[in-house]
């Protein structure tokens, strides 16, 4: 990718080259590069801890790690996969397409696009380099939960301003699309005619400003509990371990959406490219999104069932989170709607489009099982809930960011991925995911816990199943590696401006690759 | 509702490759065999729910998959170009809610016996430390028996020197001991950090919080053995904390008392006798 835009800067844009173009550039979409470069190399970081975790759980018995490293890996993989890989690849698509789709020539704020993006690099190295201090990285969970967290060594310290950096970062991102979706659209398109990546976005920038600072105070408050003699999450000293929890998943619920409304933005542009006929209900797809993430502020607890609330507040979060369902089937519904009597054809990323829609809705059923009440006491902090957040987040924001990666490459790049490469990676990685995280549910309901790295005997086979498939699923990303740089180095079939016969939408009427500079002039939607 | 778990059972088995069967301990694939009514619920609910969401899933996909089959370009399709239908998308929006309301309502009736504890027969107070349980009975037969209760699978199980026992990682050197068919309060709260106490087989699972009283309860139905896990991350040895409850019956369950009172009285008379001259 950055060999093809580099031409282009030489051509008509005399500026710093090398290392200093990309520290200082304001181009929205060489700093959409660089967010995508980050994530997948956090995406891969993440990966080794996972892999390092199923080796340690091929067999019954301490192999591998011992169980304090082992939870350093459980926390670190969270974390690196939560805000290093799969937040900043949204952000990256986001920075790339986003003024393309509304026909802007750049984002709002270009200078802070990049400042927001130089900011994760030294955040990753805090949260990554935290291993090797004194006593380790944080060994809480990514949940970082009080007062466990409160116990830590300098790692917990590490991660923490870590995650006050990326929370800045990610505020300033959301800022920025904001300002750019509401007041950068060419002439002519109003907001219920903005493409749904734009609306999903717009939403999720939204949920982003209002959550990432409650982390911040979250975390702020372990922070002054450790260091400075507060007693925030100490009952001791009148407070509350529980009351972190109620901070921290009044974070952590819409932040599953932030990751996964972008992701139905997405495939709402590539069913309906492929099916070569309109998304069915665009308006009922906007008031989805729209609802679901206000209802996302309103169920955090049911992560907090087997606290000990009382009734009422059981049975509120319980009704709340089962709502969740209505919105969602919509969504499902409407992509089916919209493949119904179209003229499909799978190349790549349709077939990521539909795999998504499929694996994405087996960890919707899963999440309506979970939010029964009675049934989450028993499902609650074991396996079954790991299977399940792994289908919503690997099949469903994953799978959504490969789509989307193989939709875009060749307006990014010029040139068309290939297919070959391209469905071999989506079978291999369909194939191992289901293989890695399907017996985890059957792990869960049998009843093994969730962070523990030895289990009792009958938990074998399928451990054994899930470590040989998660070493199959990480083996088949580096194909996109292959996918991307041959794209990147120029070989590969030219791609067209439209570089898909059914593609809607004002990124296709530029050339590709994207020139350096695109919309200088604001094109008129009608 | 047990004629509604009978049918789906039933559904189950049939339908598949479903292993119902494999209910018997330990469990493989499905939650483990309920002694508890509770338990029994979960247990019903779970599969009544699993039952509805394969209907909807084949539902669905079944639709999906027959676009992606027939209605291909490569088949001669031409795509349709219809959009927006309000008779369908209100549908589509109220059949779901009906459907859930008809999963809220046993649920709701679960909670609300759940979260009943009031006429214990016996009470147990389980404190979490790191790595192990502590448990005081604090009111009926038993009270004033107080043990901690810590894993008992040696360490070279563990690290492979060993082979492995039945109950690996599940064994405790004194478990929890309560009589069948009485309703046992668990009182729960913690030393150090957040642990949770969880018998999958009694459908309880509450979290023990440093600080704070909560309470849960089970009435076991049947004699028997009974493990569960620590089942919030607390540390290091978070996967070394197991829970051992015995099920016995009501006259074994004053046998035990007895011991333990009897072992406690010899206890205190030891230390009362005057001590050996130190060597």
């Amino acid at each position: 990718m950055a060999a093809v835009t580099h031409d282009q800067i030489q051509a008509h844009h005399p500026g710093p080259t090398g290392l200093m173009r990309w520290l200082t550039t304001t181009n929205h979409k060489d700093i959409g590069t660089l967010y995508m470069i980050f994530s997948f190399i956090m995406f891969l970081s993440g990966g080794v801890m996972a892999l390092t975790i199923r080796a340690e759980l091929f067999q019954p018995g301490l192999q591998v790690v011992q169980p304090e490293f082992f939870n350093q890996l459980t926390t670190m993989h969270g974390l690196v996969m939560v805000f290093g890989a799969i937040m900043p690849a949204f952000v990256g698509f986001a920075n790339w397409m986003i003024p393309l789709m509304i026909g802007a020539s750049d984002m709002a704020f270009a200078r802070m696009n990049n400042w927001s993006f130089w900011l994760l690099p030294p955040a990753a190295i805090l949260l990554l380099g935290s291993f090797f201090v004194p006593g380790g990285a944080s060994a809480a969970g990514w949940t970082l939960y009080a007062p466990l967290s409160v116990q830590m060594g300098m790692g917990m310290d590490m991660a923490i301003f870590a995650i006050h950096i990326m929370g800045i970062s990610s505020i300033m991102g959301a800022i920025n699309i904001v300002v750019t979706v509401l007041n950068m659209r060419a002439p002519g398109m109003t907001l219920m005619k903005m493409p749904m990546f734009c609306w999903t976005w717009l939403i999720t920038a939204y949920l982003l400003i209002a959550v990432m600072p409650v982390l911040a105070g979250a975390v702020t408050m372990i922070l002054t509990d450790r260091h400075f003699g507060t007693s925030f999450f100490n009952a001791a000293g009148g407070g509350d371990p529980v009351m972190y929890q109620h901070i921290f998943w009044f974070f952590g619920h819409p932040e599953v959406y932030i990751m996964i409304l972008p992701a139905f933005g997405i495939v709402s542009h590539i069913i309906p490219a492929f099916a070569r006929k309109p998304l069915f209900g665009y308006a009922s797809m906007v008031y989805a999104t729209a609802s679901i993430a206000i209802l996302s502020f309103a169920v955090w607890a049911h992560h907090m069932f087997a606290t000990g609330m009382p009734a009422a507040g059981q049975l509120f979060f319980m009704y709340a989170t089962m709502l969740i369902a209505v919105p969602t089937g919509v969504k499902v519904f409407n992509w089916v709607a919209t493949m119904w009597r179209g003229a499909m054809s799978f190349e790549t990323p349709m077939l990521w489009a539909t795999g998504f829609i499929f694996v994405f809705t087996i960890g919707g059923f899963t999440g309506l099982i979970c939010a029964i009440a009675p049934i989450d006491i028993q499902v609650q902090d074991t396996y079954y809930v790991v299977a399940h957040f792994h289908y919503v987040l690997v099949a469903g924001s994953l799978f959504a960011l490969f789509a989307a990666a193989y939709y875009w490459l060749p307006k990014w790049t010029g040139r068309m991925p290939s297919e070959r490469l391209g469905k071999l990676h989506f079978w291999c990685s369909m194939v191992f995911f289901n293989i890695t995280f399907f017996p985890m549910h059957f792990l869960g309901l049998a009843g093994m816990p969730r962070r523990i790295p030895d289990y009792a005997l009958q938990f074998a086979d399928f451990n054994a199943m899930a470590s040989v498939g998660a070493f199959g699923f990480g083996l088949s990303q580096l194909i996109f590696i292959a996918v991307v740089l041959k794209c990147a180095r120029g070989s590969g079939e030219r791609a067209a401006a439209r570089a898909w016969e059914g593609a809607e939408g004002l990124e296709w009427t530029v050339p590709s690759p994207a020139p350096h500079h695109t919309f200088e002039e604001a094109p008129v939607v009608k | 509702m047990e004629r509604a778990s009978r049918i789906t059972g039933a559904l189950l088995a049939a339908g598949a490759a479903w292993p119902v069967s494999a209910q018997e301990t330990p469990a493989r694939y499905n939650l483990q065999a309920p002694v508890t009514g509770i338990a029994e619920q979960i247990n019903d609910m779970h599969t009544l729910m699993l039952v509805i969401c394969l209907i909807i899933f084949i539902g669905v996909f079944g639709v999906m998959f027959w676009a992606v089959f027939n209605h291909r370009k490569s088949r001669g399709a031409v795509a349709a170009n219809f959009h927006e239908n309000t008779a369908v998308e209100i549908a589509w929006t109220i059949i779901p809610i009906l459907i859930l309301l008809g999963m809220a309502w046993p649920a709701t009736r679960t909670v609300i016996e759940m979260k009943d504890t009031s006429n214990p027969d016996i009470t147990v107070k389980a404190t979490g430390y790191q790595w192990k349980w502590g448990y005081d009975y604090l009111q009926g037969e038993g009270e004033g028996i107080r043990f901690l209760s810590s894993l008992s699978t040696p360490r070279e199980q563990i690290e492979g020197g060993a082979p492995k026992g039945e109950a690996y990682l599940l064994e405790v050197d004194k478990p929890l001991v309560v009589p069948v068919g009485k309703k046992v309060r668990v009182l729960l709260t913690a030393n150090d950090v957040i642990h949770s106490w969880w018998v999958p087989a009694f459908g309880v699972k509450q979290d023990a919080i440093p600080g704070f009283i909560r309470d849960t309860w089970f009435r076991a139905d049947k004699e028997g053995v009974y493990r569960g896990n620590c089942a919030e991350l607390c540390g290091r040895d978070h996967g070394f904390m197991p829970i051992e409850v015995h099920v016995v019956s009501a006259e074994k369950y004053t046998e035990w008392v007895r011991q333990q009172q009897a072992a406690t009285a010899g206890v205190e008379q030891a230390s009362l006798a005057p001590q050996p001259p130190a060597l």
